[in-house]
């Protein structure tokens, strides 16, 4: 008889005793949000190359429940940008992540993302974070799909640690204030 | 397909446009198999026309059209036309420079439409105006910019940015 051979997720801190399972409210919509994050990929060059390799068979980013890409902000949880970012595109970025739900999430996928790169020039935007938050950078020109599934990883380990109250406090909102976002 | 070398006269063209316009043409010679004049501006869209529109020359392709600075010119902008004829592929090359202070030259795109795009572009870089022309705003950089990114006295990097130490950068 062949055993299963998927995964499953671990339950998080809680009481258990027999029929019983008693745990925080957080901790259970953390567990579910991170095990199904949406993602809404914005390549614009070699790194968006290397995302689909990590999207595809033999890297696989479903395994982390992220099979799913929503190529419609409104659906998206956590926004993927993956390339070269230049100045006459960042309203186009600000404007996906101001129409995507809260809570959001962003990746800076590779060098051009996370600080501009080579292209320290005037046509480029010099990261992504001049115009939206940022929750983790990826390093690499391009970053193998390894790295993309360690930012990922790390991405779900925020997911599921963020208390439910975050979005409503005063730094969050003073975040987004500081970048003119509403 | 290789350029027939010979097709391109260029001394019955240096003979046409020097008894045409004597006094406008400051330089014409041959670069790498290419003809290339200098021009006076006032009569850069003249030469064009000529160019364009005389039956002996035929002109009809206006291949590029571009921007230079030279610094230490005392005419330091200029503006480059490359011309092709289709019946045997040659080319010319016109050149008209431009003060600093004043950096206007008549537009061509009553000639050619191709040059719109091509006008805006050497704007958007250089801060060429085009007189005449019907659209003259930046197409590639953002409408913000305030100033002309390839002009010598602007630096290409970003200047915003803080995370380069020029030690390591070989600066």
């Amino acid at each position: 008889m062949k055993t299963a051979s998927y995964n499953k997720v671990d339950p998080p801190e809680g009481f258990t005793s027999p029929g019983i399972f008693a745990t925080t409210f957080d901790k259970v919509v953390g567990l579910a949000r991170k095990n199904s994050i949406w993602p809404l990929p914005f390549a614009t060059s070699c790194c968006g190359i290397e995302f689909m390799a990590t999207m595809g068979a033999h890297y696989d980013l479903g395994r982390f429940g992220a099979e799913r890409l929503s190529f419609s902000p409104r659906q998206a949880d956590l926004l993927m940008v993956m390339g070269t970012i230049a100045k006459k595109m960042a309203p186009v970025v600000q404007q996906v992540y101001v129409q995507m739900a809260e809570p959001r999430w962003v990746i800076a996928v590779g060098a051009c993302a996370a600080s501009g790169g080579i292209f320290d020039t005037y046509s480029v935007l010099q990261g992504i974070d001049r115009i939206v938050p940022v929750d983790v950078y990826v390093p690499g020109c391009p970053p193998r799909p390894e790295q993309i599934i360690d930012g990922f990883m790390k991405i779900q380990e925020l997911v599921g640690k963020e208390s439910l109250r975050r979005r409503y406090s005063q730094e969050y909102k003073d975040l987004l204030e500081s970048y003119g976002i509403r | 397909m290789r350029r027939d070398k010979k097709n391109l006269d260029s001394k019955f063209l240096t003979g046409k446009l020097k008894t045409r316009f004597t006094e406008d043409i400051i330089a014409i010679d041959e670069h790498s198999d290419m003809l290339t004049a200098v021009v006076k501006k006032e009569a850069i869209h003249e030469v064009i026309r000529f160019l364009k529109e005389n039956e002996s020359l035929g002109f009809t392709f206006l291949t590029t059209l571009c921007g230079i600075h030279y610094p230490d010119q005392e005419l330091q902008l200029g503006v480059i036309y490359h011309l092709h004829r289709f019946s045997d592929n040659s080319r010319i090359r016109i050149k008209t420079f431009l003060p600093l202070d004043n950096p206007s030259v008549p537009t061509v795109t009553d000639l050619f439409s191709a040059a719109n795009w091509m006008e805006r572009e050497t704007y958007d870089f250089y801060g060429i105006l085009f007189e005449g022309h019907p659209n003259l705003k930046r197409i590639l950089n953002v409408e913000y910019l305030d100033y002309f990114p390839m002009r010598k006295e602007f630096p290409l990097e970003d200047p915003t940015r803080k995370d380069k130490d020029n030690r390591f950068f070989g600066r």
